[in-house]
């Protein structure tokens, strides 16, 4: 079994949680994935990912300051937990491990 | 603003946790899609959000996102209840298997019951065969019977085929006939039937067919009996020697019937040709022979059937057999078993159905004194959980959920008990139907049998839950908690009801088994007018044993082992053989038709038996005139009303002739049919042999062990070829008591069971009660009370209970157990003895329950007791 259940989707989520910090709520998570990585991304599939990681316990939220533009409504702020820590770091040193696995013959064949 | 619709859409389905900051994001996107865009596309664009936002994670659950069951309320009654299982042993322990035991023994019983009444159902036409059975007027009394003669048979079958399909008949007893294939014979048990019956009784056949008695040498053997002969192989076609006489076709093997229809004991069934054949014809109306079975077409009514054959016999039968006025009619087969004993005309309870209210008022009862064990200790460990009561009220339990968690505890251990007692039930079965007589399994692929575990569970469940389920629950939680609860001087008062209650019926089924076997016992040492002891009888058939008497009695009296043999044509103990027709000096009018047991014996029939004479003699071969001798036993004595019969003359009516015998002695009863009956009048006459029945009387000096073989040889020498099948006069007799001693062992296996859970719940209360106390008999001790006065003052409230018990318990089993004596006319008195024999056996036991607990409760070290809060 997997250690930590981490998808790929919910990976780069997880991550512009973190490259926010302490301004990560629905819209600008959308906005900084759709700008860095230049894909769309639905507020339905957003908020699904943030869902399951919250559920997972990678990820904690807290309601912040109502603005006029949300009709009153509260955001959501989104921060990463150790947990949700271990789970990037987990990730990360798998594909280093199977970067550096790879000779650097089959790297080079491919380019030419 | 966004498009509305869709805004109240995604209200209407989001999650009410994540409603609000979503519609916020919504909202926020939209403000801004309008500026950079416009409204239209930033609508657009709304409306693709919000349709993709209708995804599980995301919409709410379909009632709201509260857990509105309590199935987790439930589970945690369950595991309380089952910590508190755990926790006391004992008592659970007594109470699981207590209940277990009750539901076991009620599940046996149940099985009985439904095995009788389930009797015949193996033949798929059982809704419609029938037999047809005969009332007859004599001396202004109803008797009713099923003997009738071929002609009616035959009458039946020509004239009523618009109310009978088929009618078949059948020889009206099961026939003793040796089998033979090469070495091998058996004397085996059948039936001689006409060519229909196996199509109407629907064997099952193995090989062959139905119709394999239409040829009169042709025999359908039963598949135990062909794996007897032919293990395995398929023996249609192959002859087999009957009586060492016919040489017979099997044409068929029928599958063994079960044990509950009226033919089990068949092993093989013979053309009903065959029996009547070379001595008689199906056109006779003055022997009584035969079974005659009927079944109606689909739409026949056994009403109507009977009504028209009401009176068919009349114009057949002579003006003394019209006397009698013979009625027909027709006996569904469900009235077979347990409906065909008729009073005067009338279907009463025969003993069968007596028995079976008997098995199950047993069954009921200690069903009855498990769920009293199990009423009582629960109410009685239930005051202990008083405090847990008050804390959850406390804590904001409402009355309903304490309710509720009493129940679900209580069938928690019915469950238990009931899982026990299936098994329990599983691994009695083969001992139970070995005593039983019976074939039963548990029927577990049929429904009615887990409504029935279901209902039971229910019913007992709620009954032993309902004290602490609804009293408990209705405790104020200030008062338990702060101590000042107790439980009032008459809580315990129910609870002596029901000790005292149990311990009358137990008390009651141990009296009523002492009773059952005194008879049993009194129906052994009764004198039976010959001895048994060194006697054996055969029945050899065979051509070859005719003519060979004398012979037989020269040789066996020549081994030296042998003391005398003697001839008959009936076995001793049998009640065949009943002739009217009789005439004697000053006869009474009013016995006109009365029948004797008519037998025929040879002249050292007395000799080898043992007749023990009154007065007179016995028959002589230094007298030929004997010949026209007869000897009468005491009952026929009676009826003759002689002051001194012997010499008198007995004059026999027959065909026409009158035939005087002079009477030569007079001899105590021979007991020959049931030994708890009257002796039947008997007549025995002189015959010089071929009789049937040959009985050997061995010498006293030597062992059966040795008499035997030499027996043997001169038997297999004279008569090589029947089978050397002899039983002892001993053995012949105790099988008379068969039915009597089932009775005595399952009703003394249910009365322990009885006395037992009986018990296991008294010494539960004891240990309670103990338990309860052990504060008081610390500061008792302390004070310097003995032991002897502890255990004294532990016991006695119980000692108190059972002699009330047995008080009840004296009178209601005298008057019940005379009544059941009263079925037997040879009956035991009921001695005082046995009820102050039983009561004090009940004393004895209930001392050693409640002692082992008051002893030990008085035997503690009080520091102990006294310390520990």
């Amino acid at each position: 079994m997997k250690k930590y259940q981490l998808g790929e989707f919910e990976e780069v989520v997880l991550l512009t949680v973190g490259v926010l910090y302490k301004e990560a709520y629905g819209v600008s998570i959308k906005k900084d994935i759709e700008t860095r990585l230049s894909r769309n991304v639905s507020v339905g599939a957003l908020q699904t990912a943030l869902r399951r990681m919250e559920d997972k316990g990678y990820l904690t939220s807290y309601d912040g300051e109502a603005t006029e533009e949300r009709a009153g409504r509260p955001k959501r702020y989104f921060q990463i937990t150790a947990l949700g820590k271990k789970a990037l770091e987990y990730t990360k040193s798998t594909r280093d491990e199977l970067w550096s696995a790879i000779p650097k013959v089959a790297l080079r064949l491919v380019n030419s | 603003m966004p498009p509305k619709l869709f805004l109240r859409f995604f209200r209407w389905f989001c999650h009410p946790k994540l409603r609000d900051h979503i519609e916020g994001d919504l909202r926020e996107l939209y403000e801004e899609g309008v500026k950079e865009f416009g409204k239209r596309k930033a609508d657009r664009k709304f409306i693709g959000d919000v349709l993709l936002l209708f995804r599980p994670g995301i919409i709410r659950p379909t009632e709201g996102y509260k857990n509105l069951n309590s199935y987790g309320m439930y589970k945690s009654y369950f595991k309380i209840g089952w910590r508190n299982l755990v926790r006391n042993k004992g008592y659970s322990f007594i109470n699981i298997g207590g209940l277990a035991l009750g539901m076991a023994v009620a599940i046996l019983i149940g099985l009985w019951i439904h095995d009788e009444l389930m009797f015949n159902r193996f033949h798929k036409n059982y809704d419609r065969i029938g037999q047809v059975y005969r009332h007859n007027t004599r001396q202004g009394e109803i008797q009713t019977g099923n003997i009738l003669t071929t002609g009616t048979g035959t009458l039946l079958r020509n004239e009523y085929g618009l109310h009978f399909e088929k009618v078949v008949m059948v020889r009206g007893r099961n026939e003793e006939h040796v089998l033979g294939f090469g070495e091998n014979q058996f004397t085996q048990i059948g039936y001689f039937m006409q060519p229909d019956g196996p199509e109407m009784f629907t064997l099952t056949m193995i090989h062959g067919t139905r119709d394999g008695l239409t040829d009169m040498n042709s025999i359908l053997l039963s598949q135990s009996m062909a794996i007897k002969f032919f293990n395995n192989e398929n023996p249609v076609g192959k002859i087999i020697r009957f009586d060492n006489q016919w040489d017979l076709k099997i044409t068929g093997v029928f599958e063994d019937l079960p044990k509950n229809s009226v033919f089990s004991d068949a092993t093989y069934f013979a053309p009903l040709d065959l029996f009547l054949n070379g001595w008689t014809h199906l056109n006779v109306w003055d022997n009584y022979n035969m079974h005659i079975y009927a079944q109606l077409p689909p739409a026949g009514s056994f009403d109507r059937a009977s009504a028209a054959i009401k009176d068919a016999m009349l114009p057949h039968i002579d003006a003394q057999a019209a006397s009698t006025k013979p009625q027909l009619f027709v006996l569904p087969m469900k009235d077979w078993h347990l409906g065909s004993n008729f009073e005067n005309g009338m279907a009463v309870p025969g003993p069968r159905v007596n028995s079976l209210w008997y098995y199950g008022m047993i069954g009921c009862f200690v069903l009855v004194l498990a769920c009293i064990n199990f009423m009582n200790l629960n109410t009685a460990r239930s005051e202990k959980r008083a405090k847990e009561v008050g804390i959850r009220k406390s804590i904001g339990s409402i009355r309903s959920q304490l309710v509720g968690q009493f129940y679900s505890e209580a069938f928690l251990v019915v469950i238990l008990a009931l899982a026990f007692a299936l098994l329990l039930t599983q691994l009695a079965l083969p001992a139970y139907n070995q005593i039983a007589g019976k074939d039963m399994v548990i029927p577990w692929n049929q429904p009615w049998l887990w409504v029935g575990c279901v209902a039971f569970t229910f019913i007992t469940g709620l009954l032993a839950g309902s004290y602490p389920a609804l009293y408990l629950s209705s405790f104020n939680p200030v008062r338990v908690l702060k101590g000042t609860f107790k439980a009032g001087r008459f809580a315990s008062f129910p609870r002596k009801i029901l000790v005292t209650i149990q311990f009358t019926v137990s008390i009651s089924l141990i009296i009523g088994t002492a009773i059952v076997y005194l008879q049993i016992q009194h129906g052994k040492n009764r004198p039976i007018g010959y001895s048994r002891e060194g006697l054996i009888s055969l029945h050899p058939r065979s051509p070859e044993f005719k003519g060979k008497y004398e012979i037989l009695r020269n040789e066996l009296k020549k081994t030296g082992v042998v003391e005398e043999a003697a001839e008959s044509n009936y076995a001793i103990v049998s009640t065949l053989g009943w002739n009217g027709g009789f005439d004697w000096r000053d006869k009474d009018q009013g016995l006109q038709d009365l029948s004797f047991n008519i037998n025929r014996v040879t002249a050292e029939y007395g000799e080898t038996i043992g007749w023990e004479f009154i007065k007179g003699r016995d028959f002589s071969r230094a007298f030929p005139t004997d010949v026209n001798g007869v000897v009468i036993n005491e009952s026929t004595a009676g009826i003759l009303g002689f002051e001194n019969p012997v010499d008198e003359i007995l004059v026999r009516n027959s065909e026409g002739k009158r035939v005087e015998f002079k009477i030569l002695g007079v001899i105590k009863d021979v007991v020959k049919g049931s030994p708890f009956e009257k002796t039947d009048p008997c007549l025995y006459f002189l015959a010089n042999g071929d009789e049937g029945w040959l009985h050997i009387r061995m010498n006293s000096t030597n062992t059966a062990r040795e008499a035997l073989p030499k027996i043997e040889k001169v038997f297999k020498q004279i008569v090589p070829s029947a089978p050397f099948d002899f039983t002892f006069a001993d053995d012949d007799y105790q099988a008379k008591f068969k039915a009597e001693e089932r009775i005595g062992t399952l009703v003394t296996v249910f009365s322990s069971l009885a006395i037992l859970i009986s018990c296991l719940g008294l010494f539960g209360l004891a240990s309670f009660v103990a338990e309860q106390r052990t504060k008081e008999i610390g500061i008792r001790k302390v004070m310097g009370a003995s032991v002897i006065s502890l255990w004294r003052m532990l016991s006695k409230d119980f000692v108190a209970l059972v002699i009330i018990a047995c008080f009840i318990a004296a009178p209601l089993t005298y008057s019940f157990m005379s009544d059941w004596l009263q079925h037997y006319q040879y009956r035991t008195d009921i001695p005082w003895h046995v009820f102050v024999f039983t009561g004090m056996g009940a004393l004895l036991i209930t001392f050693l329950t409640v002692s082992f607990q008051a002893i030990r409760a008085a035997l503690a070290n009080p520091v102990k007791s006294l310390r520990s809060e």
